[in-house]
This record gives structure tokens, sequence and C-alpha cells, in this order.
């Protein structure tokens, strides 16, 4: 394949474990320099996604290209080119942050030297050269995400994968994840992530696709899929006591939509303005709160309220 | 055989950590039990007419070099690697670069391979020093010792890479590593036993270990009985290391 083919090329892939089919037919292509999302609730199948494309785990059916080669037969030579940052920690705990890097570059095969001075800039890059002697099992959760991060890129690699990268991390750690990941975007690497964190991946995905039950539900820029899915804001309605019986039409044609929960209405609109007005007068709500409506509410109103563990 | 010395050198880096505790423990072990059984228990052994024509020192020691051998491969290939799998999951680690499923055993087993050669190298110069090794073919008995490690460590890996709860490393050194320490021919000839026992026994990788070791210090190796020895302990060994290539790649790539 050339090198202005997709990095990543997906037609009808499957993966199924016993009788759970966890991938069910998907179609995708990543393009070289952009940031691919999957987006989904736990089970989805993202992470198994994740696995093929890394080359841990044969697809059970279907086409699967990474640079052009065949994970099944290609591995090594594909995994050299990869840099990967697993949902749970890989770090040795006993060894302490630059060993980490070093003896993971030599995995690479880079030799001695050349890791080590890979170690000292990643350090740096990640904000973590002053811990480089201390062990591992005295960093926080948000430091030991970092590593893992400055690990996964000793070798130099022209695809990041990164299975939930914030899942379990304070807000603070977060930010310091996401700006490390929007440098690396900067620098021109391809980055491949999961999550079910809706503001991540508007933050840093160019394009992703809803994953639900093993399929792709929709796929798009974050803006597309707001666009097409919801619409432009959403006016949240709070109410003292019981929440009323909300008629659609008896508000002068302003909704697309709208959603009763326990404690709030959502009224879907494309002039939440224009709206605020009528909603009082209507249903006399305690507040009223207008906002942008978000790829959380495309998300949920794909793959519905209800909790999937 | 470039990438498997890639994940060697992660074991070389993890034991810079604790290498004094084990290298006390390599020559203050066999000192013990040296003096425990060759000394202390010979001395009541050795009276009177032997009835093993030979100091009892002489014939436990060779013998307890084998063990040794089987006791390392044990303990590095059983809990350390479900930990690679579960706990520090180093494995996986190691799986997200270019090295594959049969590089990280091949990694694993070589690292064994030098824990039991520099382990089995003290003992045998403790031995040398309690004037046990009487014949210059002892030294041969350091790589019989290695062979008896990956004996052990190769097929204990392959089972260690599939099991789901620890309570089968405590019953594989309760019902497999200790009796055979016991009734491999350590300590006294299989020939005492039962025959049915003695069978068992000839079976076991560690009498042909102990066996061949002995032979070795004591200059009374016959070629082709040692050739039977070394071959049966090369099957165990092969054998281990090709269930250890599927089950690693069964556990690990799925």
């Amino acid at each position: 394949m050339s090198a202005a083919g997709p990095l990543i090329h997906a037609r009808g892939l499957v993966k199924t474990f016993g009788d759970l089919t966890a991938v069910d037919a998907i179609d995708f292509d990543v393009r070289r320099g952009e940031a691919f999302g999957f987006l989904g609730p736990n089970g989805a199948g993202k992470s198994s996604t994740m696995r093929m494309i890394g080359c841990v785990s044969p697809p059970t059916g279907g086409e699967l290209g990474i640079f052009g080669l065949d994970p099944v037969r290609d591995g090594p030579r594909i995994r050299a080119r990869l840099g990967v940052v697993p949902q749970e920690d890989t770090l040795d705990n006993e060894l302490t942050v630059r060993e980490n890097i070093l003896i993971y570059g030599r995995y690479f095969g880079l030799p001695r030297r050349e890791a080590r001075a890979r170690a000292e800039r990643l350090l740096e890059f990640v904000q973590l050269a002053e811990r480089a002697n201390d062990r591992v099992d005295a960093l926080s959760g948000g430091m030991k995400r970092r590593l893992t991060i400055a690990r996964s890129l000793v070798n130099d690699p022209e695809l990041l994968l990164l299975d939930e990268p914030t899942t379990g991390l304070d807000p603070q750690a977060r930010h310091a994840v996401w700006d490390r990941l929007f440098r690396l975007k900067q620098q021109g690497v391809t980055l491949v992530l999961t999550t079910h964190y809706m503001d991540e991946a508007e933050q840093l995905c160019d394009r992703l696709v809803i994953m639900d039950r093993g399929r792709i539900a929709e796929e798009g820029s974050p803006l597309e899929l707001i666009r097409r899915l919801s619409t432009r804001e959403v006016v949240e309605l709070r109410f003292e006591g019981a929440t009323p019986a909300v008629d659609a039409a008896r508000l002068n044609g302003l909704v697309a939509r709208t959603e009763v929960l326990p404690d709030r209405v959502l009224l879907y609109t494309d002039d939440g303005d224009a709206l605020v007005p009528v909603a009082h007068a209507q249903l006399h709500p305690q507040s009223v709160l207008v906002r942008r409506s978000t790829l959380e509410d495309v998300f949920l109103r794909l793959t519905g309220r209800s909790l999937i563990d | 055989m470039d990438y498997p010395l890639r994940a060697y050198e992660y074991y070389l880096t993890s034991y810079r950590r604790v290498w004094r505790g084990s290298v006390v423990t390599s020559i203050v072990n066999p000192v013990l039990y040296l003096t425990a059984l060759g000394v202390g228990l010979g001395s009541i052994v050795n009276r009177g007419s032997s009835p093993l024509g030979i100091p009892y020192l002489d014939y436990v020691a060779p013998g307890l070099m084998a063990a040794v051998a089987m006791q390392i491969a044990a303990a590095e290939c059983s809990w350390p690697v479900m930990a690679a799998v579960r706990w520090t999951r180093q494995y996986h680690a190691m799986l997200a670069t270019p090295l594959r499923a049969r590089d990280i055993v091949v990694g694993h087993q070589l690292w064994v391979a030098s824990r039991v050669a520099s382990s089995a190298t003290v003992y045998l110069i403790v031995i040398a020093a309690f004037g046990v090794v009487r014949s210059p073919l002892g030294i041969l008995a350091l790589p019989v010792t290695v062979l008896v490690g990956a004996a052990f460590s190769a097929p204990i890996a392959a089972l260690a890479v599939r099991v789901r709860n620890e309570a089968t490393f405590v019953a594989l050194f309760r019902f497999v590593i200790m009796p055979m320490f016991l009734f491999s021919g350590i300590f006294f000839p299989v020939a005492r036993m039962p025959h049915a026992l003695r069978v068992v026994a000839y079976l076991t990788p560690l009498w042909n270990g102990v066996y061949l070791c002995r032979n070795l210090t004591l200059g009374t190796a016959g070629l082709w009985l040692s050739l039977a020895n070394v071959g049966y302990l090369l099957l165990w060994a092969g054998a281990g290391l090709a269930l250890a290539f599927r089950f690693y790649r069964w556990r690990l790539v799925r």
C-alpha cells in the first residue's frame, strides 16, 4: 500500500470469544496525522479493536491492515512502529522511572546509549525528569500514566494507541495528559484512542466512531455528530417538586426533542434564547439553564441511558 | 536469538536489585546442607562398614546439586510467570514491542538457566572444597545441572502460564517437587524402595539428574547410560519448551 493510503484499514472486522461477539463486522480507516477515537460504553468492543490493531489479538474475520501490513503475519514489524498505552499499566514498580524506559527501549533493539538519550528527552517531555531515579511505586496515578506515555514513545512511533488514557485520573492529571497528547498530535503523530469521556473525545479527536455492542453506530467529527444527531443547544429545566409532563407541540415548534429525567427535563433546540421565555411561561420551572449541545447528548441518545457494565 | 536476549535483559535489570541476598543464599545453603547431612548424618551412616561403599557426604552432595537446579527452576517459573501475566503484567509490556510470545518464553528460560548455572557453579566449588569431587569429570556436573533446571523450568512455565489459581502451585510443590526431592535417590539409593516406586523414581527427571551428577563427581559414569540420562532430560526440556511456546501464545495472544 502506498504512503498515501490509510494507516489503518479495516473492513468487516470481527472478533469473537467463544459465543461472545466482541466486535461485529466494523469498517473504518485511520489517516496519517489524525486523532481518531473509539467512543462507547463498557463492553462496546473498543478494547478488543485496540488489541487487534496492537497485533496481540488475531482477528476472527474480515480485513485489517496496519501500515499496509498484515497484523497476524507481520506483528513484530508493525509493533516496531507502534506505541501502546494500555488500559492497565504494565510498568515495573520495582524499577526506577528511568529504568522502565531504558528496558523498554531495549525491547525495541535500541543501543544503550540511544535508549538513555531518549529516556532523558522523554522524561523532560512528560515532566518527570526530576523523578528519574525514583522507584515507580512511589509515583501517583497521573505520573504513572505520563510515564507510560513517555515509555510508549521510546521507539518514535508513527502511530500511538491509547486505551482509555485518562480513566481514573483526577482533573489536573487528565489535563496534563491531554496537554501532552495534544503536543504529540501537533508533531504529526497519529493518535488512536478509546474513551468513554465525551469531553476527552471532543478535546482530542478529529474524527471518531461511536461503538455500541460491537458495532459502529455513528462516525464523523465531533461537530458533525452533534449537528447531525443533536440540536445546537439544550435547555435544562429543573422543577420544585414533581416534574410536569411536557408537551413539545405547545412550545411554539422550537423543540426538536424532549427528554424527561428524574431530576430535570431536557429540551433539545436550535434556539435556546427564544425558547427560554416560552418555557418559563408554559412550564414554570424553578431554574433554567441553556447550554451547548455536547457529544454526551449524542452518545446518550445513541446508546441509551441504561447502565451497561 | 536477538529478540529473546532483549527479554533476558529485563530479568538481568530486575535482578540487579536483589542479587546480594541471592548470592549469600546460594553459598550459605549448600554449606548448611552439607554440614548437616554429610558431616552430621554421615557420621552415623558411615559407622562400621558403609553400605554405600563411599562416605555419605560423597554420596549425598552431587545429588543435592541436581536438587538445587530443580528448586530454582520451580521457584522462578511458578509465581513469577503468573505475576508476569497478571500482576506486574511484564509479559504484556514485552508483547507490545517487537517481541513475540516465543521470545518471551526463551528469554525467561535463558534467565532461569543462568540462575541455575551461577548457583551450580558456587555449589560445585563448595563441594570441591569439601573434597567430594573425586574425578575431573565432575566439571561436567555443571552443564548437567543446567539441563536438570531446564527439564523443570520449561514444563513448569508452560503449566504456570495456564493456571487460574495459585493453589495449583501449592499442590505442585507439595505433591511433586517435595516428594521428588525425597525419593529420587539423593539421600538413599532408589534400589531400597519397592519395585513400583523404583520405576516411578527412574521416570523422574530429577533421578536422572541426580544419578548422572553423582556418577560424574565420583568418576563412575558409563558413556551409554549417561547419554540415556542426558537424552531423557533433553526430552523433558524440549517437550516443556514446545508446550510453553503453545501455551504462552494461547494465554497472551487471544
